[in-house]
């Protein structure tokens, strides 16, 4: 029954990559970065839900409500100041800015919050649910996770097949330059992109912070590195890619700590990764692009 | 071409003559007793600064891929190079002897991960590098924190669990101890020697800029495809440029490890900070400029200690610091201005000769 437990908790925590991983995903596809901050606006996240609920005294809804906003806000502005001027520059240029503004994100948070962890009380109030005469036991949280990861993937899909804004989506990742010749609105479509991204980074962060209850400003960093891991491991720029993706390295972590080591798991992890990008460089769904001169 | 070659050599010899100005100076004002004992500890932290700074150049500026983990070859360097020390301090007496032969062993073991790192990840295009050597810092740190190696009459033992389980004899000695790191090793690094190091470091650095091999990395990252259409083996000068720069990474570990009592892999010393603080002074400096990287190191780490009261917003400033610089000097809008503000200033000048 332990296995099946460590596997259980695997997906729930392989669920919260994934949906990372899909914000990751979805701004490589689109705007061809590598969004570093991704990862600390699940931390901007965890924070607006902790000062609603904790310090403020506000319902969990409100909370999570007010952190989906706040995120969406912040991913849009961000790619307006940051990324936007920046673009048609030098992917090296992109990519040191992204590592600028994640700095940035995580050093404001530590001078807001403070170094020390806080507190995270979960917002998801759901019973446990006790399977096989109460030896399996798996907790709200878990079940919470798993179904919201299913739910955003359906959601998603659905929204890039079948709306105008989805389509758009999948025309500026596959030739942004035709896009722009069929009249659709790059910026607005990246923008669109980055909103997306970052109201499921919230998402990501609520579960994140309810599942480890403790919240620091570099909470946001080492998931969100583990996510673009999940997001290449699942062929970058494929959503149900990033979804197995994002399991598979869940369930890989948790079993990796509990029966090689519990301080190597992170390193097993990034093992995945450079195993995966020597045998695999495309991942498991990814399409190989053959470059035009 | 003969006169562009000479303005290359005056230009590097700028850089040689600066560094050595600046040695001069110091030891000067050492002599006569002006430098206080804090500056006096910053000194080989300074030297390891620079040859940081100037090998990840190497990777960001002229082989245009930006790689995270510099921290983590310069705490192989330094483990491999503590770790030869220790383990030969009955075979070589002397501590100055062993101390150059571990800058080897560090540079040589940092080339080889650099190698194992860059083989899988150099032939792919876009930015895997910079995940996969932010992954690479993690998995050294985490492994050294679980690391025990041992000796004794039998040779080595290794162990990833406890002191205990590596079942020593009498008269074996410890060497890793894990989370603890490596303790004792000879404190050999001097001002003088760092210095010497960093004039190394720049003599490599700047001399495969100016070669066929510079120049073959340098195509490669202004138009990867038309690099390989005249028949630059693409992979092979990638993973020299990257591998040299993880070397020299190396070779700052080795003066950085023996430049402490204790060497420990924290997130602190080998952390992804760490690469980062690296990767702001190569953005200050001026991406592929080597003089402005071991200036930006020099006044970056001289900075904070001065004003102490910065030391909070340190962190703060770096990001800043990445983001401004970038917008200015990269973003298309920027450049056009500054050419556009450049051309009046032209026209000006024209008119009045005229």
């Amino acid at each position: 029954m332990s296995f099946l437990s460590y596997l259980i908790n695997g997906i729930s925590l392989g669920s919260v990559y994934a949906i990372i991983a899909l914000g990751y995903t979805m701004v490589y596809g689109i705007a061809k970065m590598l969004n570093f901050a991704h990862g600390d606006i699940i931390m901007v996240g965890g924070f607006a839900v902790f000062t609603i609920v904790s310090t403020m005294g506000g319902s969990s809804a409100v909370g999570i409500l007010v952190a989906v906003v706040i995120c969406t806000v912040l991913g849009v502005t961000i790619e307006k100041v940051a990324y936007r001027p920046l673009r048609g520059a030098s992917p090296l240029a992109v990519l040191i800015t992204a590592i600028g503004v994640s700095y940035l994100l995580q050093n404001i948070a530590l001078l807001v919050f403070g170094s020390n962890a806080r507190q995270f009380t979960s917002v998801v109030n759901v019973p446990a649910l006790k399977l096989a005469g109460g030896e399996l036991s798996i907790s709200g949280v878990t079940i919470v996770t798993i179904l919201s990861c299913i739910v955003i993937m359906i959601a998603l899909t659905a929204f890039i097949n079948k709306t105008r804004i989805g389509q758009a989506m999948l025309a500026v990742s596959e030739d942004r330059g035709a896009a722009t010749l069929m009249g659709i609105n790059v910026n607005g479509t990246i923008a669109v992109t980055f909103a997306i991204g970052s109201a499921l980074a919230a998402v990501a962060g609520v579960l994140l912070c309810s599942a480890y209850p403790s919240l620091t400003p570099y909470t946001g960093s080492m998931p969100g590195i583990k996510a673009f891991v999940a997001a290449v491991f699942g062929g970058i720029g494929s959503i149900p890619g990033a979804m197995i993706g994002g399991i598979l390295l869940g369930i890989i972590e948790n079993l990796a700590k509990a029966y090689i080591s519990s301080q190597l798991s992170d390193a097993i992890v990034f093992s995945v990764l450079i195993i995966v990008l020597l045998v695999r460089p495309t991942g498991i769904l990814g399409k190989k692009m053959n470059e035009k001169v | 071409m003969k006169a562009y070659k000479n303005k290359i050599l005056v230009q590097n010899l700028i850089t040689y003559g600066l560094v050595i100005i600046c040695y001069i100076v110091i030891q000067a004002l050492m002599a006569g007793g002006h430098i206080n004992s804090l500056l006096k500890g910053i000194l080989v932290p300074l030297c390891i600064y620079v040859i940081l700074a100037v090998s990840l150049n190497l990777t960001v500026g002229i082989l245009g891929e930006l790689s995270l983990g510099h921290a983590g070859f310069m705490c192989v360097g330094a483990f491999s190079g503590a770790f030869f020390n220790h383990a030969m301090s009955e075979t070589i007496a002397s501590d100055q002897l062993r101390f150059v032969i571990a800058l080897f062993i560090g540079a040589a073991v940092a080339a080889l991960f650099g190698i194992l790192i860059g083989i899988p990840v150099l032939r792919l295009k876009g930015d895997y590098l910079a995940i996969v050597t932010l992954a690479f810092g993690e998995i050294i740190k985490n492994v050294i924190n679980v690391l025990y190696v041992g000796i004794d009459g039998n040779g080595f033992h290794i162990s990833v669990k406890d002191v205990a389980s590596l079942g020593l004899e009498a008269d074996g000695e410890v060497i890793i101890k894990g989370a603890q790191g490596i303790t004792g090793t000879p404190k050999t690094a001097t001002f003088t020697i760092g210095i010497i190091l960093v004039l190394i470091t720049l003599f490599i650095v700047l001399n495969m800029i100016n070669s066929r091999t510079g120049r073959a990395i340098m195509a490669i990252r202004d138009n990867r495809i038309a690099a390989e259409s005249v028949g630059i083996n693409i992979t092979k000068y990638k993973l020299m440029a990257f591998s040299v720069s993880a070397a020299l990474a190396g070779v700052a570990g080795v003066l950085y490890a023996h430049n402490l009592a204790t060497l420990a892999a924290t997130p602190k010393n080998f952390g992804y900070n760490m690469s980062i603080t690296i990767l702001v002074f190569v953005v200050l400096g001026g991406i592929g400029n080597i003089r402005g990287s071991i200036i930006a190191a020099v006044v970056l780490t001289l900075l904070p200690e001065m004003l102490r009261g910065l030391n909070d917003y340190r962190m703060l400033i770096y990001a800043i610091v990445l983001i401004v610089m970038m917008l200015m000097t990269s973003s298309p809008k920027a450049i056009e201005y500054r050419e556009r503000i450049l051309a009046s200033f032209r026209k000006k000048e024209t008119k009045r000769e005229a």
